[in-house]
């Protein structure tokens, strides 16, 4: 056993407003630069939808992440690695361009300042960030938002492709319409498919808590891991040459500050812990077989309480403090403790250690496929007056029976979440569900202790875990969503400098400024 | 004369064999942020492959075929001893130089004319991109004009250059060579004194330790299991990192 700490994340989708702060942090703090205007390493987008860059998960045009090929036991990056990068080193065919994403750009606001006086008001024209030039706006990193049922984004989602016609269309009905918002940052994943397809060796994990990083100044724009990536999370940065990508804000979580995305989060969906996992056990997990990918994924977290998995990693180096916050962890709890969250796509395997709650909103079920007279009966009489189909259920006669005719096909939860296993989805979603019932036990009163008991061994719950999730997930305090374990700063001081040599001066750091070659 | 022959093939290649190594050990050190290819792909793909990939695969065979008659001149004038062998060399040697040159062209038309292109294009690009098309024309004129190229460099530019190294430079036989080899040699020691101010560093930085490295890397602050071992003090080990 190889026990290591990963700093990971968690995203509670039930909760997210798709307000874009988050990116908007991200962006003001990291990406407000030239060439580096057009990244943006957090992103929110709209499901279901295209995203950004547009169609990021198709890999039949990307080929990011790694596959596992008919019969061969080892997995293989798909479009890059040793032979294939350096075949396509002169030109990768796979790289997406600046329009896969969106041209950046500006308006000419001077117009507005500096028109003479005139008949006509004067515009402030677009005009692109990288040539200056006047230009017509064709895209945006959330161009697609709040768009579902549009025939341009929503229907040309790639996780639509083993949803039955009739799903696809019950989906897009204007009346029945349902969508949520999918924020994305890097996932700092166990399996990397960015570190092991740069041929420079720039991008590399950080020991002590996983951090995935590029060191810029040992990237060459081999540009090799844009390709890897199958979250597309490595942006090229036209201007400097160099990649770049998602720090998780390290200076940030050094300091025991939440990373700028956390921190801002309005609709506080976001929760960051440690977890501890068994690095011996990655390759065999990431080349698992389909079916039991997310299984596997989930085994390779170890259990911070355990004692031999304690001493195990006391013998590994991993601080004390480290441990302690691992047992505090709240994506732990998410994630293991309660089984409520899955990683997005594991289909890729690269392991991603940022894990998500799949929203139970939008899932509730029409009628028209409940089709549950007495229900009927008991709504509302002005309700009653538009279609059936147009309503969805939301009594609670019918516990697990909406869940399973989600009008928000649990398929498409499922090649999201779960590489295609409706099942796992529908766990979770019905443990939420009973989670509600609980607390609507609990505050309102109106369904009975039977109902209510039932629910929550249904899905496996007690009352007490029940609680703690709703705790967790809608009071939580920040320190209760971010556990930080301290980073011990010292040692990453001692790795650049001596610090006896340089006591008493103003310092270390970085002395050469980030200019473009020439 | 005597003067121009000495400042070219004596003066110039040691200016720039200095500058060079000097230059880019420099910029290795100092700025090594500044060592990138600077790919130019995500502003513009369709028209990079059809400059990139010929002009690549075409100059790094030349690149090659200079080097071998360079360092191994008997082995190349043993192949050469058969004619058919002879043209075989020849001729590959030129569709390479074709390629290169169509590839370079291509380049630097791209450059030109791309607006996204013309942002990231500097002055020092387009000097050495023309320079570079100016070398290749030169070296297809000279294998089509001048032949067996590949016979009589290995017999006699590689004396010469060997020469240069040994610190005992011997110019009289370049000195009588036609005007248009002359000017290909001075051009490419000029190419060589540029690299360290161009674009061109990248390609001293190949990325073939790929190829050994295993695909993941994990790097510690420090020999984690030191750390906790109270015996061995843990400033002892010094991380691989920067
Ligand atoms: C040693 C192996 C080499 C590798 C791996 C390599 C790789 C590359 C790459 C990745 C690019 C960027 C292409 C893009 O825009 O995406 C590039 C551009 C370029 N390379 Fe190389 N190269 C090599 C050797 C050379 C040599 C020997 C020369 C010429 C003497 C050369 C001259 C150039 C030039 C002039 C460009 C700029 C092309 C343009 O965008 O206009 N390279 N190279
Ligand atoms: S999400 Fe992409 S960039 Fe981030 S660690 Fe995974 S492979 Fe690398
Ligand atoms: S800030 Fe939070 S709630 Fe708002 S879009 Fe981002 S993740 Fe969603």
């Amino acid at each position: 056993m190889d026990v290591r700490s990963q700093v990971s994340m968690l995203f509670h989708l039930d909760k997210c407003i798709g307000c874009h702060t988050c990116s908007i942090a991200c962006k003001n703090i990291w990406t407000d630069r030239k060439g580096a205007e057009y990244m943006w390493w957090n992103n929110v987008e709209t499901k279901p939808g295209t995203g950004y860059p547009t169609k990021w998960e198709d890999q039949d045009i990307y080929k990011g992440g790694w596959e596992k090929k008919e019969g061969a036991g080892a997995i293989e990056l798909k479009g890059a690695g040793k032979f294939k990068g350096l075949k396509n080193i002169f030109h990768n065919p796979h790289l997406p361009i600046m329009d896969d994403y969106y041209e950046p750009w500006t308006y000419k606001y001077s117009n507005l300042i500096e028109s003479p006086a005139q008949d006509d008001q004067p515009t402030a024209r677009p005009v692109s960030l990288v040539t200056g030039k006047p230009i017509d706006i064709k895209a945006g990193p959330n161009w697609d938002d709040d768009l579902s049922g549009s025939p341009d984004y929503a229907r040309k989602d790639p996780n639509l492709e083993n949803l039955s016609p009739a799903e696809r269309d019950a989906m897009f009905q204007l009346e029945q319409m349902a969508f949520f918002y999918l924020p994305r940052i890097c996932n700092h994943c166990l399996n990397p498919a960015c570190v092991a397809s740069c041929p420079s060796g720039a991008i590399y994990k950080r020991g002590e808590d996983g951090i995935v990083l590029i060191n810029q100044k040992v990237c060459r724009a081999w540009r090799m891991c844009i390709t890897a990536c199958p979250y597309k999370k490595t942006y090229y940065n036209w201007s400097t040459g160099k990649s770049e990508k998602c720090i998780l804000c390290y200076p940030r979580l050094e300091a025991g500050v939440a990373p700028a995305c956390m921190h801002s989060c309005v609709g506080r969906i976001r929760y960051l812990g440690v977890m501890l996992y068994d690095a011996d056990k990655i390759e065999e997990v990431a080349s698992a077989d389909e079916k039991n990918l997310v299984d596997s994924q989930l085994d390779i977290i170890l259990d911070p309480n355990d004692p031999e998995v304690i001493e195990a990693a006391k013998a590994n180096g991993i601080a004390d403090s480290t441990i302690h916050s691992a047992q505090y962890s709240p994506v732990y709890k998410f994630v293991k403790e309660w089984g409520l969250a899955l990683p997005l796509h594991p289909e890729f395997r690269t392991l991603p250690m940022l894990f998500y709650v799949p929203p139970l909103l939008p899932v509730m079920a029409s009628l028209s496929t409940v089709k549950n007279k007495a229900q009927n009966d008991k709504l509302d009489p002005i309700a009653k007056k538009w279609d059936d189909d147009w309503l969805y259920d939301t009594s609670t006669d019918e516990l697990w029976g909406t869940i399973d005719d989600a009008r928000f096909p649990l398929q498409y939860m499922a090649n999201l979440f779960s590489a295609g296993d409706t099942e796992k989805v529908s766990i979770i979603l019905k443990k939420m569900m009973a989670v509600r019932i609980h607390r609507r036990g609990v505050t309102v009163g109106d369904l009975g202790d039977e109902k209510v008991n039932g629910a929550l061994s249904d899905a496996g719950l007690t009352a007490e875990e029940a609680d703690a999730i709703y705790y967790l997930t809608s009071l939580a305090k920040f320190d209760d969503r971010f556990v930080i374990p301290p980073a011990h700063r010292e040692q990453a001081i001692e790795m650049l400098e001596d610090t006896a040599d340089v006591k008493g001066s103003s310092g270390f750091g970085f002395t050469e400024r980030p200019s473009r070659g020439i | 004369m005597e003067t121009l022959y000495n400042f070219l093939f004596i003066a110039l290649p040691y200016v720039a064999l200095t500058v060079f190594l000097i230059g880019t050990i420099y910029r290795y050190k100092g700025t090594k942020f500044k060592f990138s290819s600077l790919s130019s792909q995500f502003l513009e793909g369709r028209k990079l492959f059809w400059g990139s990939v010929p002009f690549h695969y075409g100059i790094i065979f030349l690149f090659f075929g200079h080097l071998i008659a360079f360092l191994i001149p008997g082995t190349v004038i043993a192949w050469n001893s058969e004619p058919l062998r002879l043209v075989i060399l020849e001729v590959t040697g030129f569709v390479f130089g074709l390629s290169a040159l169509v590839g370079m062209v291509s380049l630097f038309f791209r450059r030109t004319t791309d607006a996204r292109i013309k942002v990231v294009t500097s002055k020092m690009d387009l000097i050495i991109e023309l320079l570079i098309i100016a070398q290749i024309i030169l070296g297809l004129w000279i294998a089509y004009g001048f032949r067996w190229g590949s016979s009589w460099f290995a017999s006699v530019l590689s004396p010469y250059l060997w020469s240069i190294f040994y610190l005992n430079p011997n110019i009289e036989a370049v000195s009588n060579m036609p005007l248009v080899i002359q000017l290909h040699i001075s051009l490419a020691f000029f190419i060589v004194l540029l690299i360290p101010f161009t674009r061109l560093v990248h390609l001293l930085v190949p990325p073939l330790h790929y190829l050994w490295r295993p695909y993941q890397r994990v790097i510690w602050y420090w020999d984690r299991k030191k750390v906790r071992n109270p015996k061995s003090p843990w400033s002892v080990t010094k991380s691989q990192n920067n």
